[in-house]
């Protein structure tokens, strides 16, 4: 099933420009509370822990390991197909490295699908969808 | 102890047929299932007084349907948020309601067209679904797009860390299809087998089409809730209500998309309300007689059995096999189909079959069944209650 409709853009806000400012530098980057250092994703105002609203983006390795992964493999009864995709294709949790379990949602690309297991190590690479937004994908790390 | 105890009761039901993609008008169907609903409970329409419903309700804002009722004297509104968790809150607050005599007749309804939450996600960009807030930027991009990708996403954790399999949410699905094929106001009325759940196509890995929810549906569901006392002179035997809980979730996130950034994914905020849920009213889980469980697909029901506490943490897969969850098993769940056999109105129809079953009026009615809990959507914001006889 082949949908050649490009893939959707995110569209950047005040709460998010951080994160994609880093993915344009190669870098993943995750809001940290300043009074506590709890890393948080997705990014909010208030740190839920402390209340604080003060925080900051931290450079993170970026490497992590797979929560939980879906395939997308057919269409879904009645829904709409995913923009830009063609089935199959995975999605993935990954649990970055450094953060206390924060995760982020991606794709794992460059890789057989039916080798895709939770507990995987993975590790970023970033490609451009337009000017101002590069997208973090993974691939699965050479030492699994 | 127990103010909220059989206090009040739910008094009425209505329902319109269910159609696949019918085109019919949502305020239409919204209008039909309130007046069967008023009719149900042997009032008059202009003893209604209250309207609670869902903020995500199909039809129209509670002042249109009160101008169409010509409803002079209502007394009480408002709109319980959170998609398919938000059903029986609807109940809970109207019998917040009347308990505290802000009114004396309250009504309760839903109507559902094909995905209206989602309206337009065709757009994707310029969408409430799109846009809903992170989703439109941290999933949509990785076409994380369909609603059964978030719960796939679960389900395949689940399957990590419990050994859970896709034969055992195959009788979950096998279960609703047997209920549905007795109900005639099912809309898939032929029964399946776990070979023909095994066999249907992978939508998103695990999950496969008989994991899947009826889509396309549209109808619309009302309740009528009023004080015990008041429901002692009307036409049907009353669901009390014993209990009714509601939550916004352990860890809320903003959407219910992003409860797959919780600490943990395989406990759904179930788990939360389970304890006072059964508290006030005084029963435990194996006091329940016959439950209607959210089942957008086979692994939502899975969770809340687990979260219930009708069996352990991990062990819902082992619990539903051997026809437990089936009619004349220890646990009959779903007796009119579900969301995956009869209709999808988002919660809305697992009440209305709580309701017949207290009255004995079931299509796979449960001998002597004095008790049922009703549950409404996880993960997110969600909401339960415990009707008896
Ligand atoms: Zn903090």
């Amino acid at each position: 099933m082949t949908n050649t409709k490009s893939k959707p853009v995110p569209r950047m806000s005040d709460a998010t420009k951080d994160f994609w400012e880093g993915c344009k530098n190669d870098e993943i980057r995750i809001q940290k509370c300043l009074d506590c250092n709890t890393f948080r994703f997705p990014p909010q105002m208030m740190c839920r822990k402390c209340n604080s609203v003060e925080s900051e983006w931290t450079k993170v390795s970026g490497e992590g390991a797979i929560y939980s992964f879906t395939m997308p493999t057919n269409q879904s009864p009645g829904e709409f197909p995913a923009r830009g995709f063609e089935y199959p294709y995975s999605i993935a949790l990954i649990e970055l490295d450094g953060t206390d379990g924060v995760r982020i949602a991606s794709n794992i690309v460059d890789c057989e699908l039916a080798d895709i297991r939770i507990g995987l190590r993975v590790k970023p690479h970033f490609v451009e969808l337009t000017e101002e937004i590069d997208l973090p994908l993974y691939r699965l790390h050479e030492t699994n | 102890m127990n103010d909220f105890r059989d206090k009040c009761a739910i008094v009425g039901i209505g329902e319109t047929d269910y159609c696949v993609n019918s085109g019919r008008n949502p305020l239409a169907l919204a209008l039909e299932a309130i007046r069967n609903a008023i009719e149900d409970a042997g009032l008059t329409v202009d003893q209604i007084d209250g309207i609670v419903k869902s903020s995500i309700d199909a039809s129209a804002s509670d002042q249109i349907i009160a101008a169409n009722l010509g409803l002079s004297g209502v007394t009480y509104s408002s709109e319980v948020t959170g998609l398919g968790g938000a059903a029986c809150a609807t109940v809970a607050h109207a019998a917040m309601a009347v308990a505290s005599g802000f009114a004396n007749y309250v009504v309760c309804y839903r109507a559902f067209t094909p995905f209206d939450f989602i309206e337009g996600a065709k757009h994707n960009q310029t969408t409430l679904w799109a846009r809903q807030a992170g989703a439109g930027e941290f999933l949509r991009p990785f076409g994380w797009s369909a609603m059964i990708d978030g719960f796939a996403m679960h389900c395949q954790r689940h399957m990590h860390e419990y050994g859970t399999t896709s034969r055992q949410l195959g009788a979950i699905a096998v279960a609703a299809r047997k209920h549905a094929a007795a109900n005639p106001k099912a809309i898939r009325q032929e029964p399946i087998t776990i070979e023909d759940h095994q066999n249907s196509n992978m939508i998103s890995q695990p999950l496969r089409e008989l994991d899947c929810l009826i889509s396309a549906n549209d109808g619309a569901c009302a309740v009528i809730v009023t004080t015990a006392e008041r429901a002692k002179d009307l036409k049907q035997r009353p669901a009390k209500i014993m209990s009714a809980a509601q939550s916004l979730g352990s860890n809320p996130m903003a959407t219910w998309e992003m409860s797959a950034f919780k600490p943990t994914i395989t406990d759904s905020e179930a788990k939360m309300i389970a304890p006072h849920l059964f508290r006030k009213a005084g029963l435990k889980p194996e006091d329940i007689d016959v439950a209607q469980l959210y089942d957008c697909f086979t692994y939502t029901q899975l969770v809340l059995i687990e979260d219930y506490g009708f069996c352990k943490k991990g062990e819902g897969g082992e619990f539903v096999q051997d026809g437990r969850i089936e009619i004349g098993g220890e646990l009959p769940i779903n007796t009119h189909g579900g969301h995956l056999g009869e209709a999808y109105i988002h919660g809305f129809t697992h009440i209305v079959e709580g309701v017949k079953q207290m009255r004995g009026t079931s299509t796979c009615q449960v001998e002597d069944a004095e008790t049922t809990l009703v549950a409404s959507a996880v993960p997110g914001p969600t909401s339960a209650l415990i009707l008896g006889r």
